[in-house]
């Protein structure tokens, strides 16, 4: 039996290595200035042009604005009644961490042990993941590769998703540490005869304490004379010194409230990440000045009781409530819904937001949480020219239908393992009728 | 009593103090130990409503000799004069495992699962054990007796709690001086069954509760066929079930739901069960009325959940909330509908807040006598035994209360408890009740003394021109002392009495003052407590405010269910699903829950109009494959269970309906999971949210069972034990198939020849081999979609849908030509190995194909936004609008044969009817009225108010809990409800 296993493996992993040459192949450089005319462009920043025309060159954005007053350069692309966005970002996302979830191999998501700063997402990221191909022709051009499990995870990085390797791939290598805030409720042992559901955590408190002992250490080893190295406390230097952030998953209003006020204490820039009662502290976040990476608006209600619609209209009661919101899709299967990142924003819209403003959740509030507004986010001169166009509404499943994409200025490939078994198949019946 | 087991006891027994008269004494002279004892001046109810004032009670050899008015005590009897105390019946409980250990689990996660059964000669199922009497293993256990004895009970039915049928119970009377051989009133008293497996054995069957319905259901028909002597083997198991059929059957249920379900189950094979609920049956009280059983229910009404922190207290839910406040009604309410119930100490956590529960239920307006009855008369008469227990009359056993006055007073106290003859004695009974107010006079001053507390613990205040005096008083073997201090705040002293207590009315004494100097004292009572101020107390606690019960009796439900309306849509665009295609600017006319007409410029009186102006109107959404609604989703302790019925474990309660509802759904197939290749029968619902599971079936629907392949039923992922259930791969699941359909086929044969076992698995697949009952089928790979169509088409059926069917592209030519649809999900993938070539091109592929195509679910969130899904059909693959919007309405409808009632908007059909915001595949559209059969269940208009309820019930409730937790009542800490959302893969139990 053990030997069959065996092969049966090998077979699987032939499969694998075969199929997995589906990936597409980086673009090239730009190597010319493109001019994209024509097209309602989206800035990203609420604020839309009609007919417009955007110029980029070298990878970066160059001109842009109505096509009436902006020059053109270089290759032109007829863009009339499309639509162009920015690059959409995918923040505290699995993309290339895992391929099947099912298969256990496959899965480098998660490291073991409970304090993992020093964890990298960066180098397991696969950039010939079929996964994060299939991102792109829905307009995901960004992710944020983001460690999970534990207390602290480790350590994320901001790629690109065109790329030879991850190196090529990284935008903002290390950017931030992610930590998983206590909860303040624990499922019931029902092997111990304990009723299911959840209940309170007992050790909420002192869970706390332990995170403030820890960073207190830290703080101390890297102010002393870090010797012997400590890898943990190590990584944590640039959060410490404030050039990385501290991403705070969190869902309960107690636990948003102190990681606000750990945040403050420690001096921190903070994220809270997840954030399913935010709505509910939204002054607290807004006096604080600290971001939220919200949960998947496609979502059910934790609670009875909650509005039907309450993960739809989240992120627009705390936009309302002038907090810089971004929108997440971790959870089940998050690494191929990945591509619904659009989708998720235009049900927010749905449900009372503009739908420019919808497009900031996933563009340049993303951006800016994360540190890259630099660069992207929005379609505006001197930032890079990752973007695409749309034949429509790119946040509408009618309208996504994307035509062009460009990672910095390069144009990428909208072909992926999916789209290529569609036209294998889609031949296979025409030529036999 | 059966001769072998009383030859047992009698051996086990010799030992006893209690021998037979027959029995020889080796260890004294012989004494006749038959005493006879009379009660007088006693208030004896003989039964709950036959009530003697001063009244005699005899008792002879543990048996009631006589009971009345007028009788003369028999020579020779010792006499109690009880002083006009109270003689109640000892309380039965008819639900017990007094005296039987319940054997403990053996878990071991490792172990691979066990698939048949651990024993020889039984059921082929090892928690089907009618055989278990628990008189062999029966141990008195005297503590536990005292504890019952303490909280009023004489007899306890008891059984082992163990296992699916549990076998027969015993009546034992909690005689503690006694012996077995008197105890045991009855050793095969009733027949006991459940929903739990049994912990003694591991075998997997069944993993679920439609699991559990349907192994209970071929049980009867085999237990039939057994005692019909067909079987060529014995089976002891059967032969105990054959033999038990005469006695009561009770089933302990556990939940309304199952209540409901279970009865159904007796209709079937002719047995009224008595059920066993678990106090929530106030919730559907119509149908538990509509079982026509009698009940057992426990008094375990929650506490108040303690909600001084905000933050935690947001997680409660309204349902829970709701059932803190409405639960101590359910006696009433039982009471009221003229259901017979019977109380059992089973889930109270001890015999005080068993009684005080009972108060509670008499505070909320349950009758004292139905109470005494539910104590008494009731069990007995469940447990056919009326003429043993329950009761005082002649002839009876003497089990019975003595106490200081009306039970169900707060103040009473239980004094003795008798059982067969036999005194329990927990409070001294001739103690003199000193509770009362007092004038106290010593040396020339005038105290006021009030004495307040039980007779055992009295608590004393003392009152001197209106300053409170420290004090301290004791009263036992008739003396009383009292000492306090003296008014002088600035040099305490002590005064002390002491004083032999007859009659309370006067008291007199020794009294010894501060200065040492003694003289004597006395008191005078001027109330007892049992009195004016008892009467004033009364009419302060007042009957508590209950929130009224809404269908669902928690959050969204409302206390009056939506009608059917003539309805009239005004100026919508209109989504036909026919050839007519999408109207512009037209009025529907809904009328009768039919679609009564379309057009232009429809006026109709007495229709309520509805501006659907820029609106957009469809038929309902169908979600051909989901999994909420439901209780459980798989049985996969079989690899074939057709036996089983989802529409067993319809949760019409879930509040994931309401939220289909928000999403423009109005029918869905709940089905089985795909934990086998051969899964089990589905339900097809309409989401008629508030009413029954029977409400939401849809009427007339054709039959379907859920088929699947695949990882999930060869068990890849779950876990490294599981690797012994046959099949373990794709080949072995095409001989499942072929195997069962050819025994289908060799069963039917059998049942034309007329000598066959009725066996509801084969009954089931023959119906498919029939085109009878149609599958639709969890697929993924082209291999195993293929295979499955030549095994279908080979024993001459056709599948009807391959459910999921991701790689359907691959082979829809094949689909075409074999004639199945494909039920898919848009555009899911990468979640496991063989949904690597899923492609979201697949649902426009078979369409193009000219595959019947539908996009489902299989998920509690996405079934909310389906219209977001048939989008997707135009963005992967380009599929005209028109035919998306078929691809969650008529083409799923037609997958389950329902297409001439629903699926399309066409004057004649149900009105199952959505009207959209927007056009219904934009993003940026809602679901604003969503109906059924004309009947609207969702509305976002209603909604908002729906949710201000939620919101003003919620804050009524959580003031109550804290007025509840100031009057110092025992709370509990806010718990928070796990809600799973159940996929196609949920494993149960």
């Amino acid at each position: 039996m053990k030997k069959y296993l065996f092969i049966y493996s090998i077979c699987i992993s032939l499969c694998i290595s075969f199929t997995g040459l589906a990936q597409q192949t980086p673009a090239p450089k730009q190597a010319q200035a493109i001019s994209i005319v024509g097209a309602t462009a989206h800035i990203g920043n609420g604020t839309v042009i009609e007919n417009a025309t955007i110029v980029f060159e070298n990878g970066k954005i160059v001109r842009i604005g109505s096509a009436a007053s902006t020059r053109t350069d270089g290759k032109i692309i007829d863009a009339k009644g499309k639509h162009i966005y920015p690059g959409f970002i995918a923040p505290n996302s699995t993309l290339g961490l895992v391929e099947v979830d099912a298969v256990r191999a496959t899965r480098d998501q998660d490291e073991t042990g409970s304090f993992n700063p020093h964890i990298r997402s960066l180098i397991a990221y696969n950039t010939e993941s079929k996964v994060v191909e299939s991102c792109r022709p829905n307009g995901i051009l960004i992710a944020q590769v983001t460690p999970r499990g534990g207390r602290v995870s480790g350590t994320s990085s901001i790629v690109q998703l065109d790329a030879w390797n991850w190196e090529d791939a990284a935008l903002k290598a290390d950017d931030g540490i992610h930590i998983n805030w206590p909860n303040d409720y624990t499922k019931g042992r029902s092997w111990l005869g304990e009723s299911r559901g959840l209940r309170p955590n007992e050790n909420y408190s002192k869970q706390v304490q332990e995170i403030q002992k820890t960073f207190d250490e830290a703080a101390a080893y890297l102010n002393g004379d870090r010797s012997p190295k400590n890898l943990p406390f190590e990584a944590m230097s640039g959060l410490l010194k404030g050039t990385q952030s501290l991403f705070v998953h969190v869902e309960s209003e107690k636990g948003i409230l102190d990681a606000i006020d750990f945040g403050k204490k420690n001096k921190l820039k903070i994220v809270i990440v997840g954030g399913y009662n935010a709505h509910k502290v939204a002054n607290e976040l807004r006096l604080h000045k600290v971001p939220v990476l919200l949960h998947r608006t496609h979502s059910v209600p934790e609670l009875d009781d909650e509005d039907y619609d309450l993960s739809y209209k989240k992120a627009k009661l705390l936009m309302d409530a002038g907090v810089l919101v971004g929108l997440e899709n971790s959870g089940q299967m998050e690494r191929m819904n990945t591509r619904n990142l659009p989708f998720l924003a235009g049900t927010v819209a749905a449900h009372g937001l503009n739908k420019e403003k919808a497009l900031q959740l996933i563009t340049s509030n993303t951006a800016q949480i994360l540190g890259i507004n630099d660069r992207l986010g929005t379609l505006e001169v001197g930032k890079d020219a990752t973007l695409f166009v749309s034949e429509g509404d790119a946040l509408d499943m009618r309208g996504n239908i994307l035509t062009h994409a460009f990672i910095n200025g390069r144009e990428i490939s909208l072909e992926t393992h999916q789209t290529k078994l569609w036209q294998r198949y889609s031949k296979k019946y025409s030529e036999k009728q | 009593m059966n001769k072998p087991y009383l030859l047992l006891f009698v051996i086990l027994c010799s030992f006893s103090a209690f021998a037979q008269e027959y029995f020889p004494k080796n260890d004294g002279v012989k004494t006749d130990t038959k005493t006879i004892t009379a009660f007088t001046n006693a208030k004896i109810y003989v039964t709950p409503s036959q009530i003697i004032d001063n009244g005699t009670l005899v008792i002879k050899d543990g048996k009631v000799l006589q009971v009345g008015t007028n009788i003369s005590v028999p020579k020779g009897a010792v006499v109690m004069n009880l002083n006009g105390k109270t003689i109640y019946p000892s309380f039965i409980d008819p639900f017990s495992d007094f005296g039987i250990e319940k054997p403990k689990r053996n878990r071991n996660w490792r172990e691979a699962p066990q698939y048949d059964a651990g024993r020889e000669g039984y059921y082929w199922n090892d928690h089907i054990r009618p055989e278990t009497n628990p008189l062999e293993e029966f141990t008195f256990d005297n503590k536990k007796a005292n504890e019952l004895l303490k909280a009023g009970f004489g007899t306890v039915n008891t059984h082992k709690h163990d296992g699916i049928v549990r076998g027969n119970g015993i009546l034992v009377a909690l005689n503690t001086s006694g012996d077995n051989s008197t105890r045991i009133l009855d050793d095969r008293s009733a027949q006991y069954l459940s929903y739990e497996k049994s912990a003694a054995s591991r075998q997997s069957y069944p993993t679920s509760l439609m699991g559990a319905m349907a192994l209970i259901r071929q049980m009867y028909h085999d237990a039939d066929w057994y005692a019909k002597g067909n079987a060529n083997r014995t089976d002891l198991a059967l032969e105990a079930l054959v033999a038990n059929k005469n006695l009561v059957q009770i089933f302990h249920s556990g939940s309304k739901h199952n209540s409901i379900k279970t009865d159904a189950i007796g209709d079937d094979f002719g047995i009224q069960y008595v059920l066993v609920g678990d106090g929530s049956e106030y919730e559907n009280i119509d149908a538990m009325k509509a079982t026509n059983a009698s009940f057992i229910i426990p008094v375990n009404f929650p506490n108040a959940y303690d909600v001084s922190d905000p933050y935690a207290s947001t997680v409660l839910e309204l349902e829970d909330m709701k059932h803190w406040n409405q639960a101590p009604a359910n006696p009433k309410m039982l009471s009221d509908k003229g259901i017979t119930f019977s109380f059992t100490l089973h889930d109270s956590k001890s015999g005080k807040e068993f009684m005080s529960n009972i108060h509670k239920a008499i505070a909320y307006g349950l009758d004292k006598t139905k109470a005494l009855e539910a104590l008494t008369t009731i069990p007995a008469r469940i447990l056919k035994q009326e003429d043993k227990i329950g009761s005082l009359q002649n002839g009876r056993q003497a089990n019975f209360i003595i106490t200081s006055g009306d039970l169900f007073d707060k103040e009473t106290v239980i004094y003795e408890n008798w059982v067969q003859g036999n005194q329990n004695i927990f409070s001294d009974k001739s103690l003199v009740d000193l509770r009362g107010k007092y004038d106290l006079n010593i040396a020339g001053k005038t105290y006021q003394l009030a004495i307040t507390g039980t007779p055992e613990k009295l608590k004393s205040d003392v009152i001197i021109d209106s300053l409170q005096l420290g004090s301290k008083l004791s009263f036992s073997d008739g003396w009383l002392q009292l000492q306090f201090t003296t008014p002088d705040t600035t040099n305490t002293g002590f005064i002390r009495l002491t004083a032999s207590v007859k009659n309370p009315t006067y008291i007199s004494g020794k009294a010894v003052l501060d200065t040492g100097y003694e003289t004597t004292f006395n008191a005078t009572q001027k109330a007892t407590s049992s009195s004016e101020e008892k009467d004033k107390k009364e009419k302060q606690e007042e009957t508590p405010e209950m929130l009224p019960i809404s269908y669902p009796n928690g959050a969204y439900g409302s206390t009056t269910l939506p009608r059917q309306e003539t309805i009239l849509f005004k100026n919508a665009t209109v989504w036909t699903n026919e050839k007519e295609g999408i109207l512009q600017n037209t009025d529907v006319l809904v009328k009768d829950g039919k679609i009564a007409r379309i057009g232009k410029n429809i006026s109709a009186s007495n229709a309520k109009i509805i501006d659907a102006t820029g609106k957009h109107l469809t038929a309902g959404i169908i979600d051909e494959h989901s999994h909420i609604a439901a209780f459980a989703i798989n049985e996969a302790g079989h690899n074939s269970t057709a036996e089983v019925n989802m529409a067993d474990v319809v949760d019409p309660e879930d509040v994931d309906i309401y939220r289909n509802l928000a999403g423009g759904v109005t029918t869905i197939q709940l089905l089985h999971g795909s934990a086998n290749p051969i899964g089990g029968r589905s339900a097809i619902l309409s989401l008629k949210w508030g009413r029954s599971a029977d409400e939401m079936l849809f009427k007339d629907a054709d039959g379907f069972i859920k088929f699947a392949l695949g990882e999930n039923v060869k068990q890849s992922n779950w876990g490294d034990t599981e690797t012994t259930r046959f099949p373990q791969t794709r080949m072995g699941v095409e001989q499942v198939f072929t195997d069962y359909f050819q025994r289908a086929k060799e069963y039917e044969a059998k049942k034309k020849s007329g000598n066959y076992r009725y066996d509801i698995e084969m009954e089931t697949i023959s119906e498919i081999l029939n085109s009878k009952r149609f599958v639709s089928c969890h697929s993924y790979v082209q291999s195993e979609i293929n295979m499955l169509m030549k095994v279908a088409e080979k024993f001459g059926f056709n599948i009807n849908t391959f459910t999921h069917i991701l790689e359907g592209y691959k082979v829809a030519d094949k689909m075409k030509e074999h004639g199945v649809g494909g039920s898919t999900f848009s555009d899911w993938w990468a979640y496991k190995y063989e949904v690597n070539d899923a492609i979201p091109y697949n649902g426009a592929i078979m369409h193009n194909q000219g595959v019947l195509v539908a996009f489902n679910s299989d998920d509690a969130e996405m079934s909310r936004r389906l219209n977001q899904e048939a989008a997707k059909a135009v963005k992967y693959g380009g599929v005209s609008e028109e035919d998306a919007w078929k691809f969650v309405t008529l083409n799923p409808a037609k997958l389950l044969h329902i297409d001439d009632k629903v699926g399309s908007i066409k004057t004649g059909k149900q009105a199952d009817l959505v009207l959209w915001t927007d056009h219904p595949m934009s993003i940026y559209t809602k679901a604003q009225t969503t109906m059924i059969e004309g009947t609207i269940y969702f509305d976002l208009e209603r909604d908002t108010q729906l949710r201000r309820n939620i919101q003003n019930d919620r804050a009524k409730l959580i003031n109550m809990m804290l007025q509840e937790k100031g009057k110092g009542m025992k709370t509990q800490p806010v718990k928070k409800k796990e809600k799973i959302h159940n996929h196609c893969d949920t494993g149960q139990l």
